[in-house]
């Protein structure tokens, strides 16, 4: 059960109030009749999935009921940070680097 | 050593010591014909059927903990091939018929169990869908048959079919050759026959890049006990598959989530089949040790920490109790998690890759431990040949491409 900070709210609160969303700034093709079906493919289904650091939706649907992001690593489900939608995707080494020091 | 009735009494005569191990701890050799990356079921059986039906026998399974320690361990063990669309009826259904003779063929008790699957209904939604299951299965000469409530209870006694359940049991579907086997002597009985057919299954090894030539064919694979090479490459590693494939710069249209099962302490015989609920999202077994086997859901997000949230099992247990009121005070005993690959249509991938002599078999996410002989034996075949088999053709990755997606998620409502 994670303990999720909604930037909205500004509040921590309980895994449950919250739903994940999937992965954050993967942004629709501008225009969708340009791209091949390999692009397009790319755009629904493929995903990072990474053993790590994992930029990705959370939504507060008990809540405010509105949608941002999380960095959260998918080892240890430590969250590093989250931050409203449309901000844009922080560079997360830089940040572990300026904590470390 | 074959096992036989001789030796078995002998051995039951001298206290079972004396057997010899069931395969070799072999050190890698530099190089093999090809390589399987994970010895879960799938990677062990691709191996043996690789060696015993299509001729190629210098095969490595390189495994980076113990062998059946992922998924194929944790499980519980449902086996059914009552899929709604064909191309899935026929992987599964493939596995099933293997099922049957499996035990004789390796040599290995593997305690597959025909006991029957039920899947309950609880709308009238859910009775559509599994009544449209049970149709389309036997066009195809699947068995599966609907059960009214009064049948269900018959074929399983402890069953609530009160109709004052939130969910009451409005009927279900009952597959006869559905049931269940032993996860671990799956994964032990395809290592001891693989290993007996010269495959070398190598333990802690990782493998932690994959070498790839001018031409950007695979030429081999880096792992903690050095590099190895071999122009065929074969990854078989459940939830840890997007990480492999990155390392041949392949992304995959793959998500891997935490799915939980917890047993229960043992009891005597009170639950004589498997009994699934997707509405309510709770399936359970009885272990020959007389523990009830619980299955759970998945967390809700992406992650490879294997432990989930309580909240999903307790969810779980609540239904269990609302179907089955005499389990009520029963205590859990343990629970635990594995990381399950899911796609999209929740359909695996099984077949070649844009990488030449990379092959790739995943996405079995929640419920590949049924197709486990069916998957290694189509895999083997596409691996050794080149070409997708058959039965593995409608699952390859391109079909995220053209759009032919093999949507059982709709199908069932949730997984499995
Ligand atoms: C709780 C739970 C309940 C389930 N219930 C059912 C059920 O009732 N019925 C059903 O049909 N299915 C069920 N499933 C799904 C089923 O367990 C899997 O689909 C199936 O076991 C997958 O087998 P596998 O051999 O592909 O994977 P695994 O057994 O996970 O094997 C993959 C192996 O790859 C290894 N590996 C990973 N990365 C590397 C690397 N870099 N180098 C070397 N080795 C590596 C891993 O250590 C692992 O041993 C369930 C799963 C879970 C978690
Ligand atoms: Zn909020």
């Amino acid at each position: 059960m994670l303990n999720i900070r909604c930037p909205y709210c500004e509040e921590d609160r309980p895994e449950i109030e919250f739903r994940n969303a999937g992965e954050a700034h993967i942004a629709r093709p501008d225009e969708p009749d340009r791209v091949d079906d390999r692009q397009w493919a790319d755009f629904l289904y493929t995903r990072d999935n990474p053993k790590g650091w994992h930029a990705e939706r959370w939504r507060h649907v008990h809540g405010c009921g509105r949608f941002f992001n999380a960095v959260r690593h998918s080892v240890d489900d430590r969250i590093l940070l989250t931050y409203k939608a449309g901000e844009p995707k922080p560079d997360i080494e830089r940040m572990l680097r300026e904590r470390e020091a | 050593m074959r096992y036989h009735i001789g030796n078995l009494l002998r051995g039951s005569l001298s206290g079972q010591t004396g057997w010899p191990a069931q395969w070799r701890d072999p050190a890698p050799k530099p190089s093999y014909e090809a390589i399987v990356v994970g010895a879960g079921g799938h990677g062990l059986a691709t191996a043996y059927y690789l060696a015993s039906r299509y001729g190629v026998n210098r095969v490595a399974v390189l495994e980076k903990g113990w062998l059946g320690g992922g998924n194929t361990g944790r499980n519980t063990t449902i086996v059914r091939s009552n899929y709604l669309w064909q191309e899935s009826q026929g992987i599964y259904e493939h596995a099933m018929k293997l099922w049957q003779d499996l035990s004789h063929e390796l040599n290995y008790n593997v305690m597959y169990s025909a006991r029957g699957v039920l899947t309950l209904a609880h709308s009238v939604h859910d009775i559509q869908i599994v009544k449209r299951h049970v149709h389309a299965n036997r066009l195809s000469g699947i068995d599966n048959e609907w059960l009214t409530p009064a049948q269900t209870k018959e074929f399983c006694p402890p069953l609530n079919i009160s109709p004052s359940l939130r969910y009451p049991v409005l009927g279900a579907s009952l597959q006869r050759r559905g049931g269940t086997a032993r996860h671990d002597a799956v994964a032990w009985g395809f290592a001891r026959a693989a290993d007996r057919l010269g495959v070398d299954i190598i333990q802690n090894c990782e493998v932690t890049a994959i070498r790839r030539g001018p031409d950007g064919a695979v030429t081999g694979v880096e792992t903690t006990r050095g590099a190895i090479a071999a122009p065929k490459i074969g990854v078989v590693a459940a939830g840890h598959t997007s990480h492999v494939m990155a390392m041949a710069d392949v992304r995959m249209p793959l998500e891997s989530y935490t799915l939980q099962a917890l047993v229960s302490e043992p009891v005597k015989p009170v639950l004589p089949c498997v009994v699934m609920s997707n509405g309510v999202h709770a399936y359970i077994s009885q272990s020959d040790k007389g523990e009830l086997v619980i299955g759970s859901g998945t967390d809700q997000y992406l992650s490879y920490a294997q432990t989930g949230a309580l909240h999903i099992s307790t969810h779980t247990l609540e239904a269990i109790s609302d179907l089955f009121p005499a389990f009520r005070r029963m205590r859990m005993l343990r629970n635990w998690g594995g990381i399950v690959d899911v796609t999209v249509d929740r359909s695996p991938i099984v077949g070649l890759t844009p990488v030449p002599g990379l092959f790739v078999n995943c996405g079995w996410g929640t419920g590949g431990f049924k197709a486990t002989p069916g998957s290694g034996e189509v895999f083997a075949a596409t691996i050794a040949k080149g070409v997708p088999h058959p039965i593995a053709a409608p699952f390859s990755m391109e079909r995220f491409r053209t759009g032919r997606l093999i949507d059982e998620a709709a199908a069932a409502g949730v997984a499995h």
